[in-house]
């Protein structure tokens, strides 16, 4: 236990000296002497991974606060404040990848005062500006309870129902727009991926990641925590995940299908090579896996299917964002180990901030007595007290 | 009156006076090693090409309908009245949608530049408001890039066209791609060969209706997407409190009940 300890220290050190080295470089000479970013080539790894993913990674916050508040979807609490927190480190992380990628990010502020509305990037910033704010008002629960401040967490009460109901409106937009960016370049990106429907298709696959990425942190912080994980729960994401990725997968089914794309997927090419790789991983390969019962069942089987549909629909926004140009461009795009180190260093931030939350705030069930969960919490035990008497009612 | 250059590469003879000119107009460098740079970049806005005896110009094309000006999220490009489409640096965030965006690749980047700015040629705009041709039409010694009223520019190139029908590709190359654009190419050979993007892929659509259509829904979006999901929230609440007062009534009676058999 000490050894590997240890070894991940060395891990986390390496990651941060390399990043923090690419930083020192970014920042005294200039975004072309730390990454292979062009003038064919605007748009690199920053934006397609840091970005794209990253803000859909995120994407579990929305669903699942989605799922227990407009649904009623009870059993889904236990994983409602890890996917706040995996979401609202997301964003923040994502406004720090910004920092990199933007050639002026000291005039960020300027998205505020000089507004575009055409424009989609303005609608994006917006976003994200207004969604972290959300995401950080969701996160507070768990610094009051861990300081016991009764009365702010009242105060949050009170507004909470406009907290979901915004985190989930700002999501819907969010999440879409990052697939509108696309529309307006139908000459440059590969008719596999300029569809009309990207910001539907960037809205799905959203929910869809939302789902695994629950089920990948919450058994992943299960583990290292040494803590109990209700097989429950993960089946039951495990079914909405099967059915959100059959949605998706019919939804990319019928634009290829319209736009008559059919026989040239299946063409071997550059681009087919990519898009197999991405269809495999993000429908194919999980969908039969979870068709078992026995994959459905079991957490093991869940947590490979959602690594496997999270890689699926990584590929899916990397060739969106830069396979997808290549053929345009006519020649390839390979990150730099500088842009690589950077976003390795990003991540790495973001693991430990978690762990750093998860340790030392309420952010697991057991870990307090849960103010936020309250209601339910009430019902729950209104509901036991009832059912002595539904079973009267059967007899 | 929109105004406009015409490019008539049958009368350029490769000078490129016309890229000098652009130079000391816009403070950009310029020696022998950048004339013979055959692209375009933060310090070339324009460039002529060359292919055995042919020549080809290329520099931002001054959209009707730009696509850098409707993408940009603080607003730093706009077309102006008189055409040309500027670039104010002050706002300029450097989040290169533009560069991304633009379906003729004309904005470049400082790359190496710790404070970077968005480079493409911006038509001499003060010039062209004082009334005065752009630099590279004014150096032109063959008449070659002409500048003037688009209409009449148009009306120009059609009477060559008709005049020479065998010297020219039938086409004025930018009269109706993506909406329009201020930059007109009447060419020998075709203008793809050279590095444009064909005008069967750009379409005659203003390429900002790609994406404006989608803003539009947005403002009506969120009203109605927000009472939706407020609706099925107070839905979902109110029938927990429902299910939770029945359960506090029964479990009242069924007290009530024990209490009356005691």
């Amino acid at each position: 236990m000490k050894t590997k300890f240890t070894f991940w220290r060395v891990v986390f050190l390496v990651i941060m000296t390399l990043g923090l080295y690419s930083t020192f470089i970014r920042y005294t000479r200039g975004l072309g002497a730390v990454s292979n970013m062009t003038d064919q080539f605007p748009w690199g790894f920053w934006i397609g991974f840091d970005c794209l993913c990253g803000v859909m990674l995120a994407a579990g916050g929305f669903c699942i606060v989605g799922a227990v508040y407009l649904f009623n979807v009870d059993s889904l609490r236990s994983v409602m404040r890890p996917a706040i927190l995996t979401a609202f480190l997301g964003y923040l992380l994502f406004i720090v990848g910004l920092l990199f990628d933007l050639g002026r990010p000291w005039f960020i502020w300027h998205q505020l005062i000089y507004m575009n509305p055409h424009s989609v990037m303005f609608e994006v910033g917006m976003c994200v500006m207004t969604y972290t704010t959300v995401l950080f008002f969701e996160f507070l629960p768990n610094v009051f309870e861990r300081f016991n401040l009764k009365r702010p967490i009242r105060w949050i009460h009170r507004i909470y129902p406009v907290l979901i109901v915004a985190g989930i409106l700002l999501s819907t937009l969010h999440q879409s727009s990052l697939g509108s960016l696309y529309l307006i370049m139908p000459t440059k990106l590969h008719p596999f991926w300029y569809s009309p429907a990207l910001p539907f298709f960037f809205f799905g696959s959203a929910i869809a990641v939302g789902l695994a990425m629950t089920i990948f942190e919450s058994t992943q912080s299960a583990k290292a925590l040494g803590r109990h994980l209700e097989l429950s729960v993960l089946v039951r994401l495990g079914g909405a995940l099967l059915v959100a990725l059959w949605l998706n997968a019919l939804l990319r089914f019928e634009d290829f299908f319209h736009r008559g794309l059919l026989r040239q997927i299946i063409k071997p090419s550059y681009e087919a090579y990519f898009l197999w790789l991405e269809l495999s991983l993000s429908f194919v390969i999980p969908i039969a896996l979870l068709s078992f019962k026995k994959i459905r069942l079991s957490p093991n089987g869940l947590y490979l299917v959602s690594v496997i549909s999270l890689f699926g629909f990584i590929t899916n926004r990397l060739n969106v964002s830069l396979i997808g140009f290549e053929t345009y461009v006519g020649h390839h795009y390979v990150p730099k180990w500088t842009e690589f180190s950077v976003t390795l260093m990003i991540i790495a931030i973001g693991f430990a901030l978690f762990r750093l939350a998860v340790q030392h705030l309420p952010i697991f069930p057991g870990d307090s007595e849960g103010l936020l969960e309250k209601p339910a919490g009430r019902l729950n035990v209104a509901l036991q007290a009832v059912s002595p008497a539904f079973e009267h009612a059967g007899d | 009156m929109s105004k406009a250059l015409l490019y008539d590469s049958t009368i350029c003879i490769g000078c490129k006076q016309c890229e000098q000119a652009c130079a000391t107009q816009n403070k950009l460098p310029y020696n022998d090693t950048i004339a013979a740079e055959e692209r375009q970049s933060e310090h070339k806005y324009t460039v002529v090409m060359t292919k055995g005896d042919k020549f080809m110009r290329r520099l931002c094309m001054h959209c009707e309908h730009p696509v850098c000006a409707s993408v940009c999220p603080v607003g730093a490009f706009h077309k102006t009245k008189e055409g040309p489409v500027v670039y104010d640096v002050w706002k300029c965030i450097g989040c290169r949608y533009c560069m991304a965006a633009c379906a003729f690749s004309q904005p470049k980047y400082e790359w190496g530049s710790l404070n970077p700015r968005v480079r493409k040629c911006i038509m001499c705009p003060d010039r062209v408001v004082a009334g005065q041709q752009t630099a590279c039409a004014e150096i032109c010694p063959t008449g070659a890039t002409k500048f003037g009223d688009r209409d009449d520019l148009i009306r120009e190139a059609k009477e060559r066209l008709r005049q020479n029908p065998s010297s020219y590709t039938p086409r004025i190359y930018g009269l109706n791609e993506v909406g329009g654009t201020c930059i007109l190419i009447l060419s020998s050979q075709n203008v793809e060969e050279y590095g444009y993007p064909s005008s069967a892929k750009l379409g005659d659509t203003p390429i900002p209706e790609y994406t404006e259509g989608v803003m539009e829904r947005v403002p009506d979006f969120i009203p109605v997407w927000s009472l939706v999901l407020g609706g099925i929230y107070w839905i979902s609440h109110r029938r927990q409190e429902v299910a939770e007062a029945e359960a506090a009534e029964r479990r009242n009676s069924l007290n009530s009940k024990n209490g009356g058999g005691r």
